[in-house]
């Protein structure tokens, strides 16, 4: 890799575990998305609302990767806010979704905390916070 | 699709999986023998996802066909992607990239079997 030397120190992909969190919030953009995509395409009528967060979440997932790969002020930045919005996100859609499922008829990645995904999303952005907090700029 | 190379390609996942995960704790880098394993494992996925391609010609076709489709390129792909990874990082954290990966596999594996119960016949 060239770029190795211009790349920030924060940036996870310049450490051994960074990258195995990145390829772990890469699988969860992946699926997240593929999955979004497939639920719009063939039938977004049944539950356009439960559909709609999932693409989000997949977006979310894609900027946090993004930020925790690139690191630097931008992307630490980018990391956090897209950490935060998936922590807020998988608690409340969790919350909902224990409390009342009559609103989501459809799973997202982040229904019932995650329960679908082994609960991976509900342990992901502590590790990514974690990551950013641990990588903090020191002055 | 839910024969014994199911199982079996779960069972080799999770073994695998312990195997890797035992070693990036020894704080032991990927061997030789570890990438062996990782692409005699790729072997594997790929002769199951060869069964799984033929079932779709069968009778009894998921009828959520675009999904199945698409997990299976993400099984056949997934071990291969972490070995070359995995290679790019000969330390303990190149370990646990195959430990991971091994982990996802029956996942895939599961949902595959969850999405061809659904026929269309």
């Amino acid at each position: 890799m060239p770029e190795a030397s211009a790349r920030p120190r924060d940036a996870a992909l310049g450490s051994g575990l960074g990258r195995v969190l990145i390829l772990v919030y890469g699988v969860f953009a992946l699926s997240a998305s593929a999955r979004a995509l497939v639920q719009i395409t063939t039938h977004f009528s049944e539950a356009p609302l439960a559909y709609l967060l999932s693409a989000f979440a997949g977006l979310v997932y894609i900027s946090a990767t993004v930020g925790l790969a690139v690191g630097g002020v931008r992307g630490r930045l980018i990391a956090l806010v897209s950490c935060t919005i998936e922590l807020l996100g998988v608690l409340t859609i969790g919350i909902l979704s224990v409390a009342d499922a009559g609103d989501f008829p459809d799973d997202t990645v982040w229904s019932r905390f995650g329960s679908g995904y082994g609960y991976v999303p509900l342990v992901l952005p502590f590790i990514g916070l974690w990551w950013i907090w641990r990588h903090r700029p020191r002055n | 699709m839910n024969g014994p190379l199911s199982v079996v390609t779960i069972v080799a996942a999770l073994v695998l999986a312990a195997w890797y995960l035992l070693r990036s704790a020894l704080n032991r880098a990927p061997s030789r023998v570890d990438l062996l394993l990782a692409a005699a494992f790729s072997v594997l996925i790929a002769v199951f996802t060869v069964v799984a391609v033929v079932s779709l010609f069968g009778d009894s076709r998921p009828s959520d066909t675009a999904t199945f489709v698409g997990y299976l390129i993400t099984t056949f792909a997934f071990i291969p992607v972490a070995l070359y990874l995995a290679r790019l990082e000969p330390t303990r954290w190149g370990s646990l990239i195959l430990g991971v990966a091994c982990l996802v596999i029956p996942v895939l594996v599961l949902r595959l079997q969850q999405i061809a119960e659904v026929t269309g016949a």
